[in-house]
């Protein structure tokens, strides 16, 4: 992009510039000794094209809608439409959780986001001793299909798109998804929505996984396969850095690890016999937001230039859509202060911001409370509000990809791109994502990183505002959202009506040919769905499912 | 020579959040305290029988999961049971303050939420095992 002659010029002032700089910091230092990101990763005074020097346009950036994508997946981004706003919500009973949809709809969400109570997603009835105190906390309590209409009543779901957070039990919630559909006269090829699917990312850094690695991986390689014929619209996967960078990580960890685990997917399903462009079209992606904006857009920007790369190069992409990086954002839960927490507002539209500014395709903003207690509806309005004013009043969706060509924005990106590549590298030669995470080696470097944080904000190296600075005298918080402790109780009610009333002989018969499915290997999709239809619950078919693969066993090393 | 604080550091309850724990427990251990940590979805009574075992001084619980108020007395009342109560019971995670006078009225000492920095919690073991 630059002339050698150009570059040696301008390289040759940086010199000068900089030695007489460094005469000066002599007498007049700069705040501290060493500037760095919000992922501690070192920051120059300045960018000038020499940091970019190798750069080639149409190789590295190229055109909004076109290969690498480093600019954007669609030619007219946020002009066409803006990002789907769409907040992460459940709690309680299907009941309760089906009143806040209808709120969030009427406040004018563009797509819903189920969250699960922990038993669901890890494959346990309300009534089983393990969901004790848990039912109900977190999100939604679902044990049967008779909780997913209750969840959906009302909601035509040809013209919704629904993303369910559910990862072990996903093929399950998916079914249930289906039948719902089926009794409002709605065939699966219209379903549009996301499961997040990803299971690699739970033993790294969620939790939620049920079964061990291989069956785990053959579950998500069936979804592919059946979705791509059934539910053709339907994302299969969201291969998620999320909760890789919540637990810790840094911003390029986030990038590699993720990719890392794509790769083990696209693997998976190649070796399963799947072409690559009949799936890899319906990936989609979902990373944090956290502070740094500049850093956060250039980790969304190299992410997309990355994947596209490896998607061509490694695994003989023709499609472009199997090229293109979709992703989902959600706002750092890690980043909000339990101290002052109206500072978060302002934090999320940072993050907001961010996540816009690098071209994401969905996102949810988290509320105020969340590191005190689940959002109460007032302070979900205002992360709502948060996004709907950047879209409408910041201006910055007028342009597309509007930091490209910053000489910082570019060769962060380039630099994150390099990084997490050494990361997958490091993997594939330990063997691939899922051996990575047996020898615990990512989540070592995930742990390492987090209290190289946790230290630095200690020694206020890291400023925290209002939790190691600025503090101030606060009286509790009030008003905060409590969820009925009877939930429980209600929800084992029902299921005991349920099991009584249901035809047990066809539950039995059904559970009887999933297992047998599950013991060879034909697609297990289709038997999920017979079962979920005579109303088996989650914890059975789960249940049947962990008699034949057995259960995942975390080894932690400190 | 004081013989060194063996701490429990625990998660009760299904949730999967563990940095805040894997945290403490290193904090702990550069204190010099031994630390067995005991990985996610462990039942009181698991625990309880970890901290017996271990003959540790201290349990550390982390639960960001909502079931505090169910899963945390239930820890006390299990080690009361096996004799234990002289072990230290503290708490941390995303618990509104206004629970928190429940639980010590239960028997857990201390409860640290969010953004407390990790010397607070290492002082306060310090002070509090049993010697």
């Amino acid at each position: 992009m630059f002339s050698k002659e150009q570059i040696s010029i301008l390289k040759e002032a940086v010199d000068k510039e900089n030695a007489k700089t460094q005469e000066m910091l002599q007498k007049r230092p700069e705040r501290k000794a060493e500037f760095t990101t919000g992922s501690g990763a070192p920051v120059k005074r300045y960018y000038t094209p020499v940091d970019i020097e190798d750069m080639d346009y149409m190789e590295d950036l190229g055109l909004p809608g076109q290969y690498p994508y480093t600019r954007g997946v669609q030619n007219t981004m946020y002009r066409g439409k803006f990002w789907t706003m769409r907040m992460y919500a459940g709690f309680a009973t299907a009941e309760e959780s089906n009143k806040r949809y209808k709120y969030l709809v009427e406040q004018g969400s563009s797509g819903l986001s189920v969250a699960f109570d922990l038993p669901t997603q890890i494959g346990y009835d309300s009534d089983h001793s393990l969901s004790e105190g848990e039912v109900g906390k977190v999100g939604v309590a679902i044990d049967s299909l008779a909780d997913m209409e209750l969840l959906f009543d009302g909601i035509p779901l040809d013209k919704v798109s629904t993303s369910m957070t559910i990862n072990a039990p996903a093929s399950v919630l998916l079914a249930m998804y289906i039948a719902v559909a089926e009794k409002q006269g709605v065939s699966s090829e219209k379903l549009r929505g996301t499961i997040q699917n990803d299971i690699l990312k739970e033993y790294i850094a969620r939790g939620t996984y049920i079964f061990p690695t291989e069956p785990s991986m053959r579950l998500i390689t069936d979804i592919f396969e059946y979705c791509s014929k059934d539910v053709p619209l339907w994302n299969t996967i969201s291969i998620s850095g999320y909760h890789i960078r919540e637990a810790g990580s840094t911003a390029a960890q986030e990038v590699g690890f993720t990719i890392a685990d794509g790769i083990a997917y696209v693997e998976a399903a190649i070796k399963a016999g799947l072409d690559v462009d009949t799936f890899a079209p319906r990936l989609s992606f979902f990373f944090n937001a956290h502070n740094d904006l500049l850093e956060e857009v250039a980790k969304y920007r190299a992410a997309r230039r990355l994947w596209a790369k490896i998607m061509k190069e490694r695994f003989g992409a023709k499609n472009p859509k199997s090229m293109a990086l979709k992703f989902h954002t959600q706002t750092g839960g890690s980043t909000l202060t339990a101290q002052q927490p109206d500072n978060n507002i302002v934090r999320v539209a940072i993050q907001t911001l961010a996540a816009v500014l690098g071209g994401t395709q969905s996102l949810h903003t988290n509320s105020k409370d969340e590191a005190l207690a689940l959002p109460t509806e007032d302070s979900v309005r205002i992360a709502l509000r948060t996004q709907q004013i950047v879209a409408n009043e910041s201006g910055v969706t007028e342009v597309v990809d509007p930091l490209a060509g910053s000489f910082y924005i570019e060769a962060k990106t380039s630099e994150i791109e390099a990084e997490a590549m050494a990361y997958i590298k490091k993997i594939d030669e330990i063997g691939g994502a899922p051996k990575a995470i047996d020898m615990g080696y990512i989540q070592q470097e995930i742990m390492d990183a987090s209290y190289n944080y946790q230290k630095k904000v200690e020694s206020s190296e890291i400023i925290v505002v209002g939790m190691n600075k600025y503090q101030i005298e606060e009286e509790a918080p009030k008003g905060l959202l409590r969820v009925d402790p009877s939930v429980g109780e209600m929800q084992k009610a029902k299921l005991a009506k349920l099991r009584a009333e249901r035809d047990n002989v066809a539950v039995d018969a059904a559970l009887t040919k999933l297992k047998a499915a599950c013991e060879g290997t034909e697609n297990v999709m289709p038997l999920i769905l017979e079962a979920v239809r005579t109303y088996a619950t989650l914890g059975e078919i789960c249940g049947v499912m962990r008699e034949v693969f057995g259960e995942y066993q975390q080894s932690v090393n400190l | 020579m004081d013989k060194l604080i063996r701490v429990l550091v625990a998660k009760p309850g299904l949730d999967g959040h563990d940095r805040g724990a894997k945290v403490i427990a290193r904090a702990l251990r550069d204190a010099g305290m031994e630390v067995i940590y005991t990985g996610l979805r462990q039942t009181p009574e698991q625990i309880v029988s970890a901290a017996i075992q271990e003959d540790v001084d201290c349990v550390a619980l982390s639960i960001l999961s909502g079931a505090h108020n169910t899963l945390l007395p239930k820890v006390v009342e299990l080690l009361e049971a096996e004799n234990a109560s002289d072990i230290l019971v503290i708490g941390g995670g995303v618990i509104p303050t206004d629970d928190i006078p429940f639980l010590k009225e239960k028997g857990v000492k201390e409860i640290f939420t969010p953004g407390t920095p990790t010397q607070t919690t290492i002082d306060f073991i310090k002070a509090n095992v049993a010697q």
